[in-house]
């Protein structure tokens, strides 16, 4: 199956009727300028973190919920962040799937909220579509941006990555970009490809196992790499994803310590890309692992900026969803 | 009760008849098939022009989740759709609430089809107890108790010995058996077709390679025991084209496909639209192509709906949490005729697998409009286009990817034994 | 008279009318995006001003963000000085409902406490919504309620007129 082949089947639930970008579900099938208008936006809200008072009226008024049915500390902290920067309210809820499971419906627990008068969710479920369910149900009577759904997209990850390369490595036009690890069961990895395919990015590849890195990706418009050494070759950007420890169980990996010495990056393998090739980890990281403590804290990796430029996009994201959801423009 | 139909298309694909003629149905058998004499003494005269009178459909799998809680519809609401549609007669699916396992259960269906006196009701019964492929059913009992087949429903047979016994047991008592092909570890927990699709929704793929692993095994067993296999839901070309060349070696093989199939691929699925969720899963557009050419070449007996309802609920679950199933035999006629304008089929050959295919693939007896035949058919307008709205159906079931298709085809009368059990 | 506005006769008159209030050691000056930079720019320059020149976008600060959202090309704002303390010139171009300059003052005390914060524009057309005036202006109108005045720019600067205002005096 090509890229070209696929046809949205009932519609991509982030747009309205009028083709606005009502919800932030996926990279993909952004178009270019709305990206571009994010990573604009985003470029203008960094500097509000260096004021005295960190803050702008903008969704003054406005309640979001980060509703989270998985833990994450760093997303939903960065979330809960963006959205007060913006002077909005912010109701943290976490569900334990354990009690989702038990009877309410997950339309029910969005139903109740928006009882409330509840302008956004930002929401994290396990499985794939769960954020796509909610933004057909609710339609343009709230906004809604997926933190992280199953194995299928984290659109923000991919945008501040593609906000990091942007910035620090120069144009994504003429940039080769790798992506280490764990791409099949990566939410991270799907995101980041659309959104580097969607800037124009020359060639993208994807290095791993079989077991990780099936053929099949190359349906996504990437070169599929099994060999580390080959795969960085030339590489200007290198994107390592984190190892779930459940993959050993699963029997993808004979142990951690045989990713690491096929796939872990260490100071001598960073050689094999370009001189200066940048290192980007959406963390937490597995020291060790996936990559090297000698990367990770080196002069190359830009975790730490990452995580900074994460809530300036998370803020530009929240600004222009809630813009076009008073009625307004989304000028893309 | 005396009923003639006048100046009909008779379609019948028992003997291949085909001529604008009339019908007479006296006592529920089919008095005459040919120009009925003025002076023919009838209590209902109903005007055929326009119309094609065929044998009833049968569809060989349905899920009436009866018994069941009945949420998501129970035989009463399924066979009511199931005569919307044409269809004269069902086999029940076993995988109800509880498994169709013991002879309570046989009876109970088969009571509660009689009190509704809709279509023609054919239990099977689990081929292994709950189904769960550990420890062989009391199959005698159950043959006593009415079942015509037995059937795992969607459930491999985890056990190759077990499967190998079972069949065994089976083949002594001469009914034919219904096996779901998939090898389940490599199948997983797959939830659509495994591509770059599924890849690209982050959803857990289903191999083609699993059914082809699966039905190899299947075959390759009752072949030890020459019990008469039904594959009524494949999926690949692989799987058909390993049916044709058992059935050239002589084995007692047959297979079906469901209409979802030979229609949809798994594009379909889109952005999680979890109505395209069925098992098998929808595979590539080439394999839908593949199994498109296997029914124009005659290699597949049976078109079926693969009828499983599932209620407004389904749709406030995860394309993951979302049960299979499409709720689609109220339709099934207008769908296969899409087959025929696409020039796959003659209109013949379609109703040819939706009606004695499957009787002959499930060894029943033969539907027929000859003089004699038991008179059950099934009168359509082939002409009447319609544009599907789910909500309208008599099915409790709204899971159908269909909504807004335009189809031809709509059901006038429905007759089991020569009684009118629908009118549209 | 439309046609005649001279924007350079008019930035002439305002920095004959700024200098007074000006320290060139002190005082800074802010500009608000897009024609609000392109005056002070003129200004700033003419004025020999050592603080460097600062720059606001008040997209994030807009009153009505949620009825019209975003502007499709949002810029930095940039203050590349410190704010507590300072004398502040505020520039901006057309002076009409006070909207902007109430969400600029907003923006500004973001960033700090300001001494002083005198407002200069090239054009006060009236119809403030909101007790804003403007300490100095090169051209005070009247305009007809819907008309429209913009400054085109950067280089020529150029005044345009959408529809005809009656001068005010």
């Amino acid at each position: 199956m090509s890229f070209s082949t696929f046809r949205f089947g009932d519609g991509n639930p982030q747009y309205d009727a009028q083709g606005r970008l009502r919800h932030l579900l996926n990279t993909e099938g952004l178009r270019e300028p709305e990206m571009l208008q994010i990573l604009d936006t985003a470029e203008s809200f960094l500097s509000i973190a260096q004021r005295s008072v960190k803050k702008t009226p903008t969704l003054r008024g406005k309640t979001i919920v980060n509703l989270f049915f998985e833990n994450s500390t760093r997303t939903r902290s960065t979330f809960e962040l963006a959205a007060k920067r913006l002077s909005a309210d912010v109701l943290n809820i976490a569900v334990s799937t354990s009690s989702a499971s038990k009877g309410e419906s997950l339309i029910d627990t969005v139903d109740n909220l928006m009882a409330m008068q509840v302008d956004g969710f930002v929401i994290r479920h396990p499985e794939a579509g769960a954020a796509h369910l909610i933004a057909r149900h609710l339609g343009d009577s709230a906004l809604v941006i997926n933190a992280g759904d199953g194995q299928h997209a984290h659109p923000t990850q991919a945008l501040l990555d593609v906000f990091t390369i942007r910035r620090l490595a120069g144009p994504i036009e003429d940039r080769v970009v790798a992506i280490v690890g764990d791409v099949l069961h990566s939410r991270v990895a799907r995101s980041q490809i659309h959104a580097l395919s969607i800037l124009g990015c020359p060639e993208i590849r994807v290095i791993g196992p079989q077991t990780l890195v099936p053929k099949e990706l190359s349906a996504l418009g990437v070169h599929v790499y099994h060999d580390l050494q080959a795969g960085l070759r030339g590489v200007n950007v290198i994107c390592a994803l984190r190892l779930q420890k459940e993959r050993m169980e699963s029997h993808r990996l004979p142990s951690l310590d045989e990713f690491h010495r096929r796939f872990g990056l260490t100071p001598e393998r960073l050689q094999w890309a370009q001189p200066d090739a940048l290192v980007l980890h959406p963390g937490p990281m597995n020291r060790g692992v996936e990559i090297a403590s000698e990367v990770a804290d080196g002069h190359q990796a830009v975790i730490l900026q990452q995580v900074a430029y994460g809530l300036a996009v998370r803020m530009a994201v929240l600004t222009l969803l809630a813009g076009a959801a008073g009625g307004g423009e989304n000028h893309a | 009760m005396r009923r003639i139909i006048r100046n009909v298309r008779v379609m019948d694909p028992g003997d291949g008849f085909d001529a604008v003629t009339d019908l007479a149905i006296v006592a529920g058998k089919i008095a005459v098939r040919g120009a009925v004499a003025e002076d023919f003494r009838a209590d209902e005269i109903l005007d055929g022009t326009g119309l094609v009178a065929c044998p009833g459909l049968i569809e060989s799998s349905l899920q009436a989740h009866s018994p069941g809680h009945g949420r998501d519809g129970d035989l009463a609401s399924e066979l009511q759709a199931a005569v919307a549609g044409g269809v004269t007669q069902v086999v029940l699916r076993p995988d109800t609430q509880p498994v169709a396992d013991t002879p309570a259960v046989l009876r109970e269906q088969q009571l509660l089809a009689e009190k509704l006196a809709l279509a023609r009701v054919q239990v099977s019964a689990a081929l292994t107890t709950g189904l769960q492929g550990q420890a062989l059913s009391e199959m005698t009992a159950l043959m006593d108790a009415g079942a015509r087949v037995f059937s795992q429903a969607k459930q491999p047979v985890h056990s190759a010995a077990l499967l190998r016994l079972a069949l065994s047991y089976a083949a002594d008592l001469g009914l034919p058996v219904m096996l779901h092909p998939e090898d389940p570890e490599l199948a997983a927990h797959g939830v659509m077709n495994e591509s770059g699709l599924s890849l690209r929704l982050g959803l857990p793929g289903r191999t083609a390679v699993a059914e082809q692993v699966g039905i190899q095994r299947d075959i390759a067993i009752a072949a030890l025991s020459g019990c008469p296999l039904f594959f009524p839901h494949l999926s690949t070309g692989g799987a058909v084209a390993a049916v044709k060349a058992a059935r050239k070696r002589g084995e007692a093989v047959r297979c079906g496909v469901s209409i979802h199939h030979l229609l949809l691929s798994e594009q379909d699925v889109g952005f999680f639209n979890v109505h395209a969720k069925v098992l098998p899963p929808l595979r590539s557009l080439a394999e839908r192509d593949a199994l498109r050419r296997a029914v124009a070449e005659g290699d597949v007996a049976a078109i079926s709906s693969d009828h499983t309802p599932w209620g407004v609920d389904r749709e406030s679950m995860t394309f993951i949490q979302a049960p299979f199933g499409i709720s689609a035999v109220e339709c099934l006629l207008p769908l296969t005729l899409r087959l025929v304008d696409d020039g796959l089929l003659g209109l013949m050959a379609a109703l040819r697998l939706l009606s004695t295919g499957p009787a002959q693939a499930l060894g029943l007896p033969l539907p027929s409009l000859q003089v004699g035949s038991v008179a059950d058919l099934c009168l359509f307008d082939p002409e009447a286009a319609f544009t599907l709205n789910p909500a309208s159906g008599a099915s409790r079931g709204r899971n159908l990817p269909y909504a807004q298709w335009d189809l031809r085809g709509r059901v006038r009368y429905t007759m089991v034994e020569g009684r009118v059990v629908f009118r549209g | 008279m439309n046609a005649d506005w001279d924007v350079t006769t008019l930035l002439e008159g305002m920095v004959r009318d700024l200098r007074p209030h000006v320290d060139p050691e002190q005082t800074a000056m802010i500009g608000i995006f897009t024609g609000g930079v392109w005056i002070a720019q003129a200004l700033h320059r003419a004025l020999g001003l050592k603080t460097a020149l600062g720059q606001l976008d008040i997209s994030f600060y807009r009153d009505d963000f949620s009825q019209i959202g975003l502007h499709p090309q949002v810029r930095a704002s940039d203050i590349p000085f410190a704010v507590d303390g300072r004398s502040i010139v505020l520039v901006d171009d057309v002076l009409y409902t006070g909207r902007t300059i109430r969400a600029a003052m907003n923006e500004i005390f973001d960033y700090g406490r300001p001494a002083n914060i005198l407002l200069a524009v090239l054009v006060d057309r009236g119809g403030h919504e909101v007790p804003v005036a403007a300490d100095i202006a090169a051209l005070r109108l009247n305009a007809a309620a819907g008309g429209q005045i913009k400054l085109r720019g950067p280089d020529p600067l150029r005044l345009e007129l959408l529809t005809s205002p009656r001068t005010a005096s």
